[in-house]
């Protein structure tokens, strides 16, 4: 237990566990975005060819586009011909099974904690295995397929059940919706794709981990998830990156669909490589995710906990359409170094008595720069809709900052929203307390914040919040003084 | 006096001209000022849906209107009879008890103006006259966007403004009784805005009170582009009223811009009930150490109207406290707007900022947008704020009827509950009975049209409770 006062320059010495590299022969599109790029990855992965059109109108639209400006997030241009839009494992052959899985990625996985094996420790969790732009494994998939959840990469799923992609992709997030779900509907190359038929509860956790590694790549996953009248699933997300002193840009977009009494949980802990201690590298993590509640009385929950990047910027959101339908959101997002997070939720309330919950729980240290930004809008006929956000911010350090945007919009009278927020450094007392009885101050600060976060670690689910916890006291070692 | 006019095309796409005013009188650092205040207007045109502080507030109609009509002279002789059906003084009402100062479609009008007791060395005069007697006064005040203005409005002051008034206070001056300003608008020749300016310098340790009503006289459109600044010298107290009752077809662009120094107090208090659309900003920045602001505002917005409160303090110093209460009662087919912004610069700990928003709806078709911003750049500080929308709690009118309290008062109870909180901020005495009188006035149409509009929704969905206090903003944990 260390009693001695840390200097902030110890922040600089966090460690990224996941910065290595595999050493893997990648098959490489060439560089840059044009329509011979489009088509070489719609050709490589067999695609039908109204997604081949569907992309194409998507990067037609983009031309047309200018990236945004309004963050509250600095950083240099990015050069959109500079990035490989497909890189994967040249190794695969389509394994039939796991065990013939390349077993330098199993390695790699191994590596990272995520086990492919069936057997092993996560054994009750279904994992997805994407690999820069390509899913090299999923596991479970029979067991799956028993309970009738289709739980596949997201190519595959376009080869499998082409209806059901076509019925749902971009119906919540269409190819339009901003500029970098655009530049994703034109080039996104996999991710997960799961279907929960009518009355089925998932039975297990479904999960998909994404890495980036080869260099000079971005990601450009699409993740899907249906689940149909009273069906119930939960998803977690994770996500890792090696150390490398360009940055990377990850542009995903998530769409889930809840028709009539379904329930969707969606866990992400969010841990890509948040660049050195000078800024110098990191993902650019600029996502798109947005439920849509289809059907009365369902249900979308949203946790995120976001540790890594060097610039995070998402707003997960839910859209309320069926009447009695709940979203929720909660969120923990760290920014230590240099690492900049302008992130919240939209909550947007069209059917009758729909309710939300926003709880967010930003921590500052360093240089960190963290912005909750969220978007409440009670449209016409959301009679009797409630909302209720909580927003704190921490500061760790005098060189950080805390920045809170919310914007609220109602425009029924029965609407009800509440808003508060506080933004206050660890309490003096709280540390005081807790050194005089013992507790070095390294430690103290650690419960503290821990504290700070525990109404959103317990809507993780447990393995999550147990890596969450472990995840957060790494990132603050040292930012205590 | 003639006038030296250029025209530059500001909006070439809707065939919009901004007329450039030039005075021959105009000291050098005036007419410099000016040229560059409309270059930037038309280098940067003006606030639509795409500007971040405007999202809820179109001021097209607006642009409609001529920017300046009346340059051909330097000042309009304004007298008691000159419009025919309204007489100026009936308008103006009873005053206040202290001075009162009248300035009409921008310009000062002396003749209905009442001159009052001063203390020796403090000088209260038409922004014209100062302009020429003492233009080093307001130099400075003409410059403090020389690094770009927020927006085009408030550079259209800077290109437009010539008259307005000055109130120069030295140190420890104080004036007791509150000094009213009335700001007239009345149908001129045609549609046109005005640009009147109210300049506070108050010394060291000085202390005032000053009261600026806008009135409008029914008729046609016109629009009010009011700017305020106020220096308050360190130690120095001012307190600050904008009561904002222009006619309903009016647009009212009002801003009030204070720089604090050391230990000293600044209040603003807002009470707008009138305009078609109304903006109302306050841009406070607390310079000095242990300098206090209190913003305190309320706006009644009926059918048709539209209020915007764009407020912003920016704590720049060690110490500082800030407290802000806003409060909207929205009716008909009316809309609120609140952007509330608190700025902690790097460096300024021990800050105690709040900020605390909150709306009553009281119609189906009412609509609030609100957005309460802290942006915060040093960790010892205790910020926090807190925004709500509801309507009436259904509970509490129960609780009322049952105690044979009839529907209609009992909703006006309830009204006049919630606009309490912001009244009580106003001074004792003539200001607060004005400001009540007001607020009665506004209010009994809109409690009577509730009889019928709003009755029934409420009452349906009783089950869920909406209670508009029911959310509080909380204190942070830090010192």
């Amino acid at each position: 237990m260390s009693t001695t006062r840390s200097d902030w320059a110890e922040l600089a010495g966090r460690e990224y566990a996941y910065g290595f590299v595999t050493d893997i022969d990648s098959d490489l599109a060439p560089k840059g975005l044009s329509e011979e790029v489009i088509r070489l990855i719609s050709a490589k992965k067999d695609e039908p060819d109204w997604l081949l059109d569907w992309r194409l109108r998507a990067y037609r639209h983009w031309l047309t586009l200018s990236e945004p400006t309004w963050q509250n997030v600095a950083y240099g241009p990015i050069d959109y011909d500079d990035i490989i839009y497909y890189a994967a494992p040249k190794a695969r052959v389509t394994p039939g099974s796991l065990e013939e899985v390349d077993p330098e990625l199993r390695a790699m996985f191994d590596k990272l904690g995520i086990s492919l094996s069936e057997q092993e420790r996560l054994s009750g969790v279904a994992v997805d295995a994407v690999v820069d732009s390509v899913s090299v494994a999923t596991t479970f998939q029979a067991k799956l397929a028993e309970a009738g959840v289709i739980f596949s990469s997201f190519s595959d799923a376009v080869r499998d059940h082409p209806d059901l992609i076509r019925a749902h992709l971009g119906s919540v997030v269409p190819y339009k919706d901003n500029f970098f779900a655009t530049l994703n509907s034109a080039v996104f190359t996999d991710g997960s794709f799961c279907y929960v038929p009518k009355g089925v509860r998932c039975p297990m956790e479904l999960s998909t981990y994404f890495r980036i590694n080869a260099a000079g790549t971005g990601q450009f996953e699409r993740t899907l998830i249906v689940a149909e009248d009273g069906a119930e699933v939960s998803y977690l997300e994770g996500c890792t990156a090696p150390m490398r002193d360009d940055n990377q840009l990850h542009a995903a977009v998530v769409e889930l669909v809840a028709m009539e009494d379904a329930r969707i949980k969606y866990s992400t802990v969010q841990n890509w490589y948040p660049g050195d201690a000078e800024g110098k590298g990191g993902i650019y993590n600029f996502v798109t995710k947005r439920g849509r509640c289809a059907g009365a009385r369902s249900k979308i929950s949203w946790t995120q906990v976001e540790t890594g990047s060097a610039i995070t910027w998402k707003y997960p959101g839910v859209v309320l359409q069926g009447d009695g339908s709940v979203g929720e959101f909660y969120s923990v997002a760290l920014s230590a170094n240099h690492q900049q997070a302008d992130t919240g939720t939209k909550m947007i309330h069209i059917g009758k008595n729909t309710t939300s919950t926003i709880v967010s729980k930003a921590i500052s240290a360093g240089h960190g720069q963290n912005t909750y930004r969220g978007l409440v809008k009670m449209l016409r006929s959301a009679q009797g809709a409630r909302n209720h956000t909580r927003c704190d911010s921490l500061l760790i350090g005098p060189d950080c900052g805390a920045h809170t945007f919310p914007y609220i919009e109602v425009k029924h009278p029965s609407a009800r929203v509440e808003h508060e927020a506080t933004t206050s450094k660890v309490s003096d007392d709280q540390l005081f307390y807790a050194r005089q009885r013992g507790i070095g101050e390294e430690e103290a600060t650690s419960m503290i914040v821990n504290g700070f976060c525990r109404e959103v670690f317990r809507e993780l689910p447990m393995e999550f919040a147990v890596e969450a916890q472990r995840l957060l006291s790494v990132s603050l070692e040292g930012a205590v003084g | 006096m003639t006038l030296a006019a250029r025209t530059v095309s500001a909006h070439p796409s809707e065939g919009l001209q901004l007329p450039l005013a030039g005075w021959p009188s105009d000291p050098d650092w005036l007419a410099v000022a000016r040229r560059g205040a409309a270059a930037w207007v038309t280098a940067n045109g003006f606030p639509s849906a795409k500007h971040e502080d405007w999202r809820y507030t179109r001021i097209d109609p607006a642009l409609a209107i001529p920017f300046a009509t009346d340059t051909d002279t330097g000042r309009r002789t304004a007298t008691g009879g000159s419009w025919p059906d309204v007489s100026l003084r009936d308008l103006l009402g009873p005053g206040l008890g202290g001075i009162r100062l009248v300035v009409v479609d921008g310009h000062f009008a002396p003749e209905l103006s009442d001159h009052g007791y001063l203390p020796s060395g403090a000088r209260l005069d038409s922004l014209h006259d100062a302009l020429a007697v003492a233009p080093h006064r307001l130099e400075p005040l003409w410059s403090w966007h020389s690094n770009g203005y927020p927006h085009a409005l408030r550079a259209l002051s800077d290109a437009l403004a010539t008259d307005g008034i000055l109130i120069d206070l030295p140190t420890e001056a104080v004036v007791d009784d509150p000094i009213e300003i009335v700001l007239l608008t009345v149908p001129g020749r045609a549609p046109h805005w005005s640009h009147p300016r109210i300049v506070v310098l108050a010394g060291a340790g000085s202390k005032a009170t000053v009261v600026e009503t806008h009135l409008g006289v029914p008729g046609q459109p016109s629009v009010t582009n009011a700017l305020t600044q106020v220096v308050v010298d360190d130690g120095a107290q001012v307190a600050h009223y904008v009561i904002q009752d222009e006619n309903l077809d009016s647009f009212h662009f009002s801003s009030l811009d204070a720089h604090l120094g050391h230990s000293s107090r600044f209040s603003s208090r807002l009470l707008a009930v009138g305009g078609r659309i109304g903006r109302h900003e306050v841009h406070t920045v607390l310079h000095g150490e242990n300098a206090e602001v209190e913003l305190h505002g309320l706006f009644l917005t009926g059918s048709g109207q539209h209020h915007d409160n764009a407020i912003l303090v920016d704590h720049a110093a060690l110490g500082c406290r800030s407290h802000q209460i806003y409060k909207g009662v929205i009716d008909g087919d009316g809309h609120g707007v609140f952007n509330g912004h608190i700025v902690v610069r790097p460096g300024a700990v021990g800050t105690d900022a709040h900020q605390t928003n909150k709306n009553l709806l009281l119609s189906d078709r009412a609509e609030v947008d609100t957005r309460p911003r802290l942006e915060i750049f040093a960790d010892d500080v205790a910020c926090t704020h807190g925004a709500a929308v509801g309507q009436l709690d259904p509970d509490a009118l129960f609780y009322l009827r049952s105690r044979g309290v009839p529907h209609q008062e009992a909703r006006a109870l309830l009204v006049s509950g919630f606009v309490q909180e912001v009244l009580d901020c106003f001074a004792d005495g003539p200001i607060r009975q004005y400001a009540e009188r007001l607020v009665a006035a506004h209010l009994e149409p809109i409690m009577s049209a509730g009889r019928r509009g709003t009755d029934s929704a409420s009452d349906s969905d009783s089950d869920s409770a909406r209670d508009v206090s029911a959310s509080r903003s909380r204190g942070g944990t830090a010192k």
